[in-house]
């Protein structure tokens, strides 16, 4: 009897163990949603990458409310899920929380900040502002009305963010170009209405912008639709957004989740935690596409124009200046 | 007698209508090739077996009692109020600064006091919708729906611009001080040999939630303001002739209608988030119109149906956790539930109706 417990023990120990050796690693989408053609899908792409080049498989959820970001936490983690992957700065705090009461689990969250990172939290950010500065290069080169647009989603600082990096870029190439900048709205559905981004758009073309930059999520949608319609050009977001429509899309502005995603999967347990990790031009954590679909658009002049700022910015002999140094913009009012 | 018993209006007809529901979301779960008798067990098992699924429904179900009686009192005037979104948004707002800005010794006074600022600030939230219905006849509903989008523009910009720390990017504020964390039901009912409801966000605002819904009661029947509320509602013109003003009746039936879906926000804002976020209120505003109408605007209809929804809302997030039944699949069956026990309320009364007067035209 005692013998067989005990082999049944080690047994199951070993069962255990093994179990928690291969663990699976879990995926949190942020509110906007798996299939937002941006930010989240970008997450979820990463996901697929890891289950289709390791073999590996996953589970994710859609929240549907605050409360859930702690509660899909906390069950994940006690199902055995490691590491537990994150999407957007709005979880971010919750998780610091949480990830105390687990100790061996790993948590990674893209975009978030918090002001201590726990051992066991790994927090990876972009550095969105040298990409948008990029693009904004583009568009001041590609804009012939000397007037372009800028289309954000819910008017938080990170999208200012963007913004502020896009305008930065436009000023310099062109000192007196004009920006109108508009945000959908102060909501979280702001991240995903496309038909008020397509007003938007509209209203700014109108003004004269012949080339939009949008950082909206779900939204953006909308404003590249509207732009291929008017005839004008879009600048896409996070994911490369230029197959939307070929020849229409100058470029998308990539920010990376989806290599953030794929590392942090593909790591397992073993993903170093306890820090920030900052992805910027230098780590190819943005940049802007380039592509059979934007090949025309894009001439040898503003290829070479965007690569030497590129490697400037990477050499730090050039400064993009952050909205959040002193949460304003030096060059553009929101 | 054209009427069915009312042990009939208030159990046959809910039941009836959910069973509907129940029926045709298990056939919307088969068409996308899941077991609904899985999900259903699913459901019941995250929300109901385990005293950590329980703490996230009667959390729920808190949000959705205020809210519920929110609407409740509204309709005893006739009146439809739809922005108890705003209402409880605002609320939050003065949660948050009571609980930021004002050193509390101790949770229990904390509480009162919070309490009193979430209700004044959905109150006030109220009054305009309120005041332009009384005196200009601007529609409530038209004046409320459209105060829920300046209330969500009035805390983005108090979160963004004022109250969010500094270096943070979150739309949030800073956490509030240890004083005024309120006990959860894991540190009420947890003994030192067994966790329960282990960190689930239920918490001591649930208790405030049924005492909400005995001074609701005692306030609609057994007061001379309820009798005049009731008054008004069932016909404005005999409400004026017996000397009761319609512009008071309006305006405090909204005010306290206002402050019920203030009070909301002590559950998310102070009870679980411990700050305020952007989207606390998490449509909790309009799923009270759903819970009043199936609860007949009586508390204790307000409060099982509000139950109902934490299940829902719990039985939904597990089943977003473990199946692969897509979120918008999820929100499709909630959605059927409030059609049916909302909207389509007569298609199952009707027949009932019919039924009853048979029977007791073969009795007679």
């Amino acid at each position: 009897m005692s013998f067989l417990s005990k082999t049944l023990g080690t047994v199951a120990a070993l069962a255990l163990s093994t179990g928690a050796a291969l663990a699976d690693p879990a995926l949190i989408y942020d509110l906007g949603g798996k299939f937002d053609k941006s930010f989240n899908e970008a997450a979820f792409n990463g996901a697929e990458r890891f289950a289709s080049e390791t073999g590996g498989s996953y589970r994710d959820i859609e929240i549907q409310s605050e409360a859930q970001r702690e509660q899909a936490l906390r069950r994940f983690a006690e199902a055995g899920f490691n590491p537990i992957v994150t999407t957007g700065f709005a979880i971010a705090n919750i998780m610091g929380e949480v990830a105390k009461d687990y100790p061996e689990t790993k948590f990674v969250n893209v975009d978030g900040w918090l002001p201590e990172v726990p051992d066991n939290v790994l927090l990876i950010n972009f550095q969105e502002h040298q990409g948008s500065y990029l693009v904004g290069m583009m568009a001041a080169m590609a804009s012939e009305s000397g007037t372009i647009g800028f289309i954000g989603g819910m008017d938080i600082p990170l999208i200012r963010h963007f913004g502020c990096g896009y305008a930065q870029g436009a000023k310099a190439i062109n000192p007196d170009i004009n920006i109108i900048a508009n945000m959908t709205g102060t909501t979280p559905t702001a991240w995903n209405d496309p038909v008020k981004g397509s007003e938007l758009a509209n209203a700014q073309i109108s003004q004269g912008a012949d080339v939009i930059y949008a950082a909206a999520g779900g939204t953006g949608v909308g404003v590249l639709q509207t732009a291929a319609d008017q005839d004008i050009l879009s600048i896409g977001v996070d994911s490369n957004q230029n197959h939307l429509h070929p020849g229409k899309v100058l470029t998308s502005m990539l920010k990376r989740v989806d290599v953030a995603v794929f590392e942090a999967m593909s790591a397992g347990e073993a993903v170093e935690t306890g820090k920030f990790m900052t992805l910027g031009l230098a780590e190819e954590g943005v940049g802007y596409a380039l592509d059979d679909n934007n090949a025309s658009l894009v001439s040898e002049d503003m290829k070479m124009a965007v690569d030497t700022a590129r490697q400037q910015i990477i050499d730090g002999d050039l400064e993009v200046t952050a909205y959040y140094t002193n949460d304003s913009c030096p060059v553009l009012d929101f | 007698m054209d009427r069915m018993p009312p042990w009939a209006d208030a159990v046959l007809v809910p039941l009836f209508s959910l069973v509907l529901a129940a029926i045709l979301s298990a056939l919307v779960i088969l068409a996308i090739g899941e077991s609904p008798t899985q999900a259903f067990w699913l459901m019941v098992d995250g929300a109901l077996m385990r005293s950590a699924g329980w703490g996230y429904t009667l959390y729920y179900a808190t949000n959705f009692i205020f809210t519920g009686l929110c609407v409740a009192v509204a309709f005893h005037a006739r009146m439809f109020n739809i922005g108890g979104e705003g209402q409880a948004m605002i609320g939050g707002l003065g949660v948050a600064l009571a609980c930021l800005f004002i050193p509390f010794p101790h949770w229990i006074i904390a509480l009162l006091f919070v309490t009193v600022a979430a209700g004044v600030f959905g109150a006030a939230w109220a009054l305009i919708p309120a005041y332009l219905q009384a005196t200009r006849g601007s529609h409530i509903v038209i004046t409320t729906i459209m105060f829920n989008f300046i209330a969500a523009a009035v805390l983005n910009y108090f979160l963004v611009n004022l109250l969010r720390p500094p270096g943070s990017m979150d739309p949030a504020t800073a956490n509030f001080p240890e004083a005024t964390h309120l006990p959860t039901f894991q540190e009420m009912f947890s003994t030192a040999e067994t966790t329960l409801f282990r960190g689930s966000p239920a918490n001591v605002t649930f208790f405030l939630a049924i005492a909400a819904c005995v001074v609701v009661w005692y306030l609609i029947w057994r007061t001379r303001l309820g009798y005049e509320i009731r008054a008004f509602g069932h016909s404005e013109t005999a409400a004026r002739y017996a000397g009761i003003s319609p512009v008071r009746i309006t305006v405090v039936s909204m005010l306290i209608s206002g402050a019920l879906a203030g009070m909301m926000a002590l559950n998310t804002t102070m009870g679980e988030a411990e700050r305020l976020v952007m989207n606390a209120t998490e449509g909790a505003g309009f799923i009270g119109i759903a819970v009043a109408l199936m609860g007949r605007s009586h508390p204790v209809g307000v409060f099982l149906a509000a139950l109902l929804f934490g299940f829902l809302y719990q039985g939904g997030a597990e089943l977003a956790l473990w199946t692969d039944i897509p979120r918008e699949l999820i929100v499709v069956i909630q959605a059927l539930v409030i059609l049916f026990t909302g909207a389509l309320d007569n298609m199952v009364r009707m027949p009932l109706e019919k039924i009853f007067l048979s029977l007791r035209r073969k009795e007679a």
